[in-house]
């Protein structure tokens, strides 16, 4: 029981980190068409600049750490809007361009991380709580993987409030529907390209940073082995749709701890998965539309 | 698929491939002097490793050198094998993010069956294609039900599991992170060792010319016109009765064939498997490599994947040498980093030369059209989403 309920946390665990890639991948889908392959750059790069104000100023205290969250977010956030602005943008409708684009960028970068900061991984640590266990029904789970979930949980839903509730959201919505009616209205649906990049960049910034506590380190090439999940969780969870990704990154992180406490091979797993989902149901789960 | 209302009479799909007509037009007037300019390039590359040219900054002693030699037939694997890309993705507008698994399945497939069978090298060979074509069809099968993206990323998930397989080391028959050596018991002895780097090497030009000629027999066949007729436009090939899907499915599976060939050449020239070969990484460089040459172009996936292999292996060269070591933090950091040159020139590419080099060349040939030509290539993109 204990281990079924370790197994269990340790996957929500792993599956709001997921969600936390995977949601600013599908909204970004959704609205754009493109599939950003720079998005586990966004999500390395947050992990060292939540790792830098960790190191900086003392990693010990419950405000720095909550300072290195928001450090990653912002650094997320201000990657991705760069990244629209001086990449994609001037790509305007150019879809398999404005993919091969981010494929580059993705390349560069990482190579770029690595000439900066090393292709060793960098231990980190944070306040002691988060490496202590918590029992819960007699099984120890990390209190690093409660961290996390919740965070997922409250992106999840002020991202929901956000596209709900406000101006900007609408417009959004609107356009993931129909874009060129959008554009015939007369609403500028460029800022809109440009601010779901920053939201999904800041969700992936901060999922670098509870990354690398969950992982307990930093290294440039954490984005790119949580980016293959994330696009699995995408494809099965439905492209473009925000509650498909949230169920699938829960339903792929689960099976994979399962699969791999008992039989070894979770990874092939998720792969068959897939495989069966698309046979099954080739828009994903929640999808709307085949791409 | 649906299309059960499909008559039985073969798609004829000329007034749909514009593009392919062209090239079949203009084909009688330049055929015999293109055929004999390409003839004598090939006679030529073939003797290379009899004479003694210097190539400095390029290749790392005169052409009879094993160490040059190594080199240049790495190019012509890797042109060859950018080749097999070109085939799914610039005829067949399939953009698959998975192509090193078939890559990887003819090092590994081939380094397992030498490894742990007393099977002789032809044998062999012949198991590991028979392998790798079926292997092609299951994945093919499954991942062409969708399309576009979707299908880049299902081709990704795939290659992926293979790479976790390969990383595990199940029962020990991969080696799991270290790679697995070229069991040479079963190997000839003119394949073996340095001094027959030149067996490898017209080994490796044979690989490229062979694959050259099949990817050539397949764009000129009907089912590479039905191919490229599906990437203009899919649902039209359906109403005049043509099976998108079976076609897609041919050119997948035989790209992938080519592909394990080549992956078999490359175990026996490296005498060595390493994991690297079957990374998500790896296809994105193959991607790499056909953009930069020019999507669309056959000589340009060659060009692209020969240059891309020059400068990643010779941008190391130039990170170490005191000329960079010299400059300060913020010029010598990324200049030691090959991958971030090639990625940052991938970028500049796409965003401002799109047809690469092929597409600059005709431009530079041809300055009366200059407007077609560019636009040709970025249609060609356009086409595979």
């Amino acid at each position: 029981m204990s281990t079924i309920v370790l197994l269990l946390v340790t996957g929500l665990g792993l599956g709001a980190l997921y969600f936390l890639v995977a949601s600013g991948l599908s909204l970004i889908y959704g609205l754009m068409g493109v599939l950003n392959f720079a998005h586990g750059s966004f999500l390395t790069l947050g992990a060292f600049g939540g790792w830098f104000v960790a190191r900086t100023l003392g990693a010990d205290s419950w405000g720095v750490f909550a300072l290195s969250l928001l450090a990653g977010a912002v650094v997320g956030a201000a990657a991705a809007a760069l990244t629209e602005l001086l990449l994609i943008r001037p790509l305007y409708e150019r879809h398999i361009e404005q993919v091969l684009v981010t494929v580059g960028l993705s390349l560069a970068s990482v190579a770029l991380f690595e000439g900066m900061w090393g292709s060793d991984p960098e231990f980190i640590s944070g306040p002691a709580w988060l490496k202590g266990t918590t029992d819960l029904a007699g099984a120890p789970v990390p209190n690093d993987r409660f961290v996390a979930i919740a965070a997922a949980a409250l992106v999840l839903g002020a991202i929901v409030l956000f596209l709900r509730r406000t101006r900007y959201g609408l417009v959004i919505r609107a356009g993931v529907e129909n874009r060129s009616m959008v554009t015939a209205l007369g609403i500028d649906v460029r800022k809109a390209f440009t601010l779901v990049f920053a939201v999904g960049g800041a969700a992936a910034g901060l999922g670098g940073v509870l990354a690398s506590q969950y992982f307990g380190y930093v290294s440039p090439h954490l984005g790119g082995s949580l980016l293959i999940f994330a696009f699995i969780v995408t494809v099965i969870g439905g492209l473009g749709s925000l509650t498909g990704a949230a169920v699938a990154s829960v339903l792929v992180a689960v099976l994979q701890q399962f699969a791999n406490y008992y039989l070894g091979y979770g990874d092939l797993i998720v792969v068959l998965l897939l495989a069966l989902v698309l046979l099954v149901r080739p828009t994903g789960l929640l999808g709307r539309a085949a791409a | 698929m649906t299309t059960q209302t499909a008559p039985p009479a073969p798609a004829t799909p000329a007034d749909d491939a514009p593009r392919a007509e062209r090239t079949v037009r203009r084909a009688p007037s330049g055929t015999i002097v293109r055929t004999v300019a390409g003839l004598a390039l090939v006679v030529l590359l073939a003797c290379l490793p009899l004479l003694a040219i210097h190539v400095p900054g390029v290749l790392p002693g005169p052409t009879y050198t094993p160490g040059a030699l190594q080199m240049m037939a790495l190019c012509w694997l890797i042109g060859a094998l950018a080749l097999s890309y070109h085939l799914l993705f610039g005829v067949a507008g399939l953009l698959s993010f998975g192509h090193a698994l078939y890559f990887a399945a003819g090092v590994y497939g081939l380094a397992i069956v030498l490894d742990t069978t007393e099977i002789p090298l032809l044998p062999a060979a012949a198991l590991v294609l028979v392998g790798g074509i079926v292997l092609a069809h299951v994945v093919g099968a499954i991942s062409l039900r969708v399309t576009g993206i979707s299908f880049a990323m299902v081709t990704l998930a795939f290659a992926q599991a293979g790479n976790v397989l390969v990383r595990r080391n199940p029962g020990g028959a991969t080696g799991g992170e270290e790679g697995l050596a070229l069991a040479t018991a079963n190997v000839p002895d003119a394949l073996v060792g340095v001094l027959n780097t030149r067996n490898l090497y017209w080994l490796a030009l044979g690989v490229l010319v062979v694959v050259y000629l099949v990817v050539l027999w397949v764009e000129r066949s009907r089912a590479g016109h039905v191919a490229a007729a599906t990437r203009e436009n899919e649902v039209r090939v359906r109403v005049i009765g043509g099976r998108p899907y079976l076609v897609k499915l041919l050119v997948f599976v035989l790209a992938a064939t080519l592909a394990t060939v080549v992956g078999m050449a490359y175990l026996l020239l490296q005498s060595g498997a390493v994991p690297r070969a079957t990374s998500a990484d790896f296809t994105l460089t193959l991607l790499v490599m056909v953009v930069l040459g020019g999507v669309g172009s056959r000589w340009g996936a060659i060009v692209g994947g020969v240059l891309y292999t020059i400068l990643d292996q010779r941008l190391g060269t130039l990170a170490s040498s005191a000329a960079v070591a010299d400059l300060p933090a913020v010029l010598r950091v990324p200049l030691s980093e090959p991958l971030f040159l090639l990625g940052t020139l991938f970028v500049l590419v796409v965003m401002f030369l799109p047809g690469g080099i092929a597409g600059a060349a005709s431009r530079l040939a041809a300055r009366r059209r200059p407007r077609e030509d560019r636009e040709g290539a970025r249609e060609r993109l356009e086409e595979v989403a």
